[in-house]
């Protein structure tokens, strides 16, 4: 089954890189098919960015995400700009602080930054929060797939930090109910 | 064995020319094509190559053409204001038969235009653009994997028909990452030596002189003037001047078959896609969630020398429709060579036709 998933918060944050990251996922260690794009202007840090990925369990012809059916949302002008047309069977993933909009689709709050900054002592990690919360509401990859190609990308050294990230990702994805149920 | 990867199409492009066996790279960084450039920065010093940054697109075509000329596989990369730059000296590559690769990751043009969009609005002036009669080979990747695999295949080109070879890309394909192999080796085919005996611009049948660089042990005369078969000019003898750039054009030319590369889909269709680049995968993505037998495909790997032949595989076909990222370049070629009624499907602006695009204009010419 294709899944688009778009990832949308502003410069800085960590959101292209989440979007390689979880394309990584899918196409190396859950044996599935990726494509990852991103919007690629003169964006500076700050600014709204944006990165998606399909993923498939067949080889990926046409390479553009057109509708996703899967979001994450770290900022409220990346909502404004990319998530606020999302369709009414999609989920969208909310960083509940910086985010003051809510869609018209389904959606888990996750205080992703807060917890990075509170908890685990780097707001840094806030997108590697998201991704496991990405990964424990929706299943689009496997946590063994994501834990691997967080440990792949990040810089050498913070490799602790990260899995720390992604697992209380996971645990506040599970945690999180749906609004609407 | 290979090595699979996640990686960014233009990533995969210089790990393509690192396997073919280039070690120079002269360039000026050009969105969207830098990535190519800081791949081959950082890598080409560990491999024992030279990459240098060059003050300008004039200078990088003439560092790249230097540099082939001491027998060293050589590339620049760019886009298209540092393409249009290189024009002429895409011509004195032509003139003096020096294998090289040009690789130009399109954007929206002309001028400056769009930097950070994709289009294929180079694909005449990949052919035509510099001055006089010449020919040279244009690939056109439409995957990661491809901008490895044709990169390759380009080094290979330009060594087997001494001509400067130019990997026609796009912002979609060099900036989308997908999964993809990285083989243990590749087949790497060196030009044919300079024989013993033979003058540095003496031909045999194939029209392509054996190549004898700086550094081989021949003393070699090289120029953009006409010239002789010794490499001297000769610039007001019409038999000489006809002589040599007749055989510069021909030696690619009448290798098309051996040079075509394409993908046929369904040959006895009546409606039939021809595409090159990325709307290859819109068709690809229309013809996956439409079967239909009716429907053809040939998808162009490499446009120059432009395969004509590739159209007869379609014997039962009522109509051509051809996706392009421009205002109808190659659409061209093919309307000179059918006697059916060929569609321009056009769009400009930096984003893929959509197969739902694709699917209304479909309909509307079936």
């Amino acid at each position: 089954m294709r899944h688009e998933v778009r990832f949308s918060g502003y410069g800085g944050q960590g959101i292209i890189l989440s979007a390689v990251i979880l394309g990584r996922a899918a196409a190396l260690y859950d044996n599935k098919y990726a494509v990852q794009t991103q919007v690629y202007g003169p964006e500076a840090r700050g600014g709204a960015s944006m990165g998606q990925v399909v993923i498939d369990d067949e080889p990926i012809l046409y390479p553009v995400v057109t509708d996703p059916d899967i979001y994450v949302i770290m900022s409220q002008q990346g909502f404004e700009k990319y998530g606020v047309w999302a369709r009414e069977d999609a989920v969208m993933i909310l960083d509940a602080d910086l985010v003051r909009s809510r869609p018209g689709c389904r959606y888990y709050e996750i205080p992703a930054t807060a917890e990075a900054k509170e908890n685990l002592g780097r707001e840094i990690v806030a997108n590697i929060v998201m991704m496991g919360a990405l990964v424990a509401t929706t299943g689009v990859v496997s946590r063994e797939a994501i834990e691997r190609a967080v440990l792949d990308s990040v810089p050498k050294g913070t490799e602790d930090l990260n899995q720390k990230a992604l697992k209380r990702g996971f645990e506040l994805g599970e945690l999180a109910s749906t609004t609407p149920p | 064995m290979s090595r699979v990867e996640f990686m960014q199409g233009n990533a995969a492009c210089a790990e393509g020319a690192l396997a073919a066996g280039c070690r120079f790279f002269g360039g000026y960084p050009i969105t969207p094509s830098t990535e190519i450039a800081e791949t081959m920065a950082r890598r080409l010093p560990k491999v024992g190559g030279v990459f240098i940054s060059m003050e300008d697109e004039l200078a990088s075509i003439a560092a790249v053409i230097g540099a082939a000329w001491t027998g060293t596989r050589a590339m620049t990369a760019t886009s298209g204001p540092g393409f249009s730059l290189m024009m002429e000296n895409i011509g004195y590559a032509a003139m003096t038969e020096t294998p090289c690769v040009i690789v130009n990751i399109q954007r929206g043009g002309p001028s400056t235009g769009q930097p950070t969009r994709a289009a294929q609005g180079d694909m005449l002036q990949c052919r035509f653009g510099s001055h006089g009669d010449y020919s040279t080979i244009a690939l056109t990747p439409n995957s990661v994997q491809e901008m490895f695999d044709l990169t390759v295949k380009a080094f290979n080109l330009a060594n087997r028909f001494r001509v400067p070879t130019l990997l026609m890309s796009d912002e979609i394909v060099g900036h989308m990452r997908e999964r993809m192999a990285i083989p243990d080796s590749v087949d790497i085919i060196p030009p044919a030596p300079l024989a013993e005996g033979s003058l540095p611009f003496e031909a045999g049948d194939d029209g392509v002189p054996g190549f004898a660089p700086f550094g081989s042990g021949r003393s070699i005369h090289v120029t953009g003037l006409t010239h002789d078969e010794r490499g001297y000019p000769d610039t007001t003898d019409p038999e000489a001047h006809d002589r040599l750039v007749r055989r510069l054009v021909t030696k690619v030319e009448s290798a098309r078959r051996e040079i075509a590369d394409y993908v046929v889909t369904n040959p006895d269709a009546e409606t039939v896609f021809v595409t090159y680049g990325p709307p290859s995968r819109t068709v690809e993505q229309v013809m996956h969630t439409h079967p239909d037998d009716d429907i053809g495909h040939l998808r162009l790997r490499l446009v120059w020398p432009f395969p004509e032949f590739a159209l007869q595989e379609f014997p039962n076909a009522k109509v051509f429709l051809m996706p392009e990222l421009n205002m109808g370049q190659m659409v061209r070629e093919v309307q000179r060579h059918v006697d059916q009624p060929v569609i321009s499907i056009p769009k400009i602006g930096g984003e893929l036709h959509t197969p739902a695009e694709l699917v209304r204009i479909l309909e509307a010419h079936r």
